[in-house]
């Protein structure tokens, strides 16, 4: 028996594979870091931390002449969002249902993959992680919602990750405003400005809906290390005679060990509300 | 550049992921067909300096090989779970799997969603 307690909830192994179907579709569409950094895992759920090789000295030895210094290291944080689906839709699925209702699990799906990619990009200071963004060594580039100046703001990243000594291949990640934009903006005579970004991207373009502006960083690999104890996975809490409580569950933690391999591009300006994003690929 | 002649299927309907997982296995048969082929020849050499240069290059093939699988591991949900439901097992292998079965399929529901790294698929 798991932490995931699969094995007492009222749903049938056909039920069970659907909803990991569908909540592999949307995590994959919708996490984004996973896409470009290093992955170290899955360790499992015993996995509690990350050496760092660091130590600090503590004042006060427990002997005369006997010095003390603490390991440090990074503990893994454990992600969890509970959702609820109606035992009416999981039974449905057993009767054949090709449409059931499952969007508490997709909307569960996209929070954690907006908190796992939002930690990655941006930090999680009560976890201890600090964010591409936070730990780059470069200044964020600014951006501002004229698009027709993205390729230059893009070319001016790759230089500077280039000048710093740090070899491509170079990724973007694109937050919604950007996505939205560059997907909508073309330069005169027509000429996608997207198609002109990816002449400085010899990686991937990632649309990556947790970030705030846009991340041109190296995926040469070793400068960006995602660690994942338990991998995303489905687990029950309860249920009733109406409804099924569960959860997606997880556990990481991430470190930058290059600030140099990675430009925020940041709006100046506060974002407006755009929704966006590529439609899930069945 | 030559395509490989593992290809069982038009290369041009195999996706990013599949060609780099053949290229993983293919690697690792040839390390382990190395490794066998170090075997025999340390079994028949007759110099003993020989015979230790040899079981030290087929004791580096092993831990090529380890290399690559451990690159399938982490992308291939179904090779992880077996990996970690057999290997390092005490007792018959043959009892392990016999009384296994049902406990495997337990745990199956147990297992994560096996997304792992996404790292290599395709660009907007």
């Amino acid at each position: 028996m798991s932490v995931l307690h699969r094995s007492l909830a009222p749903i049938s192994d056909r039920a069970w594979q659907t909803l990991d179907d569908e909540a592999r579709k949307v995590l994959k569409l919708h996490l984004a870091a996973r896409k470009l950094v290093d992955f170290v895992g899955p360790l499992g759920l015993e996995a509690a931390s990350v050496n760092t090789g660091r130590s600090e000295a503590l004042k006060a030895g427990p002997h005369e002449d006997v010095t003390a210094a603490r390991r440090e290291s990074l503990p893994l944080v454990e992600l969890r969002t509970d959702f609820e689906l109606t035992r009416a839709e999981l039974d449905a699925i057993d009767r054949g249902a090709a449409d059931p209702d499952l969007a508490p699990l997709q909307d569960a799906a996209k929070r954690i993959a907006r908190a796992e990619d939002g930690a990655v990009f941006h930090g999680y200071a009560a976890a201890g992680i600090g964010g591409i963004d936070q730990r780059s060594a470069h200044a964020p580039i600014p951006l501002e919602d004229d698009f027709a100046l993205y390729p230059r703001a893009v070319a001016t990243a790759t230089r500077l990750l280039r000048t710093a000594g740090v070899d491509g291949p170079y990724a973007i990640a694109l937050g919604p405003r950007c996505y939205a934009g560059l997907l909508e903006a073309t330069a005169s005579g027509g000429y996608p400005i997207l198609d002109m970004v990816r002449r400085s991207i010899d990686g991937p373009l990632v649309w990556a809906p947790a970030v705030n502006g846009a991340i041109v960083m190296s995926t040469r690999g070793g400068d960006f290390e995602l660690t994942v104890g338990q991998d995303l996975s489905i687990g029950y809490a309860s249920h009733d005679a109406r409804s099924v409580r569960l959860h997606l569950l997880e556990s990481l933690t991430f470190r930058v060990l290059t600030p140099e391999a990675a430009v925020a591009m940041t709006y100046r300006n506060p974002e407006p509300a755009r929704p966006g994003g590529p439609a899930p690929r069945r | 550049m030559a395509n490989s002649v593992g290809y069982h299927e038009d290369e041009d309907k195999l996706s990013d992921e599949t060609k780099d997982r053949h290229r993983a296995i293919a690697s690792m048969m040839e390390e382990l067909e190395a490794v066998d082929w170090y075997d025999q020849r340390v079994s028949a050499a007759s110099d003993a300096e020989l015979r230790e240069v040899l079981a030290h290059n087929r004791d580096e093939e092993k831990e090529h090989f380890v290399m690559a699988l451990e690159w399938l591991r982490r992308r291939d949900a179904k090779l992880d779970a077996e990996l970690r439901e057999r290997l390092f097992a005490p007792g018959s292998i043959v009892a392990h799997e016999e009384a296994g079965n049902e406990g495997a399929r337990a745990a199956a529901g147990d297992v994560s969603l096996g997304i792992g790294s996404l790292k290599g698929g395709s660009s907007l």
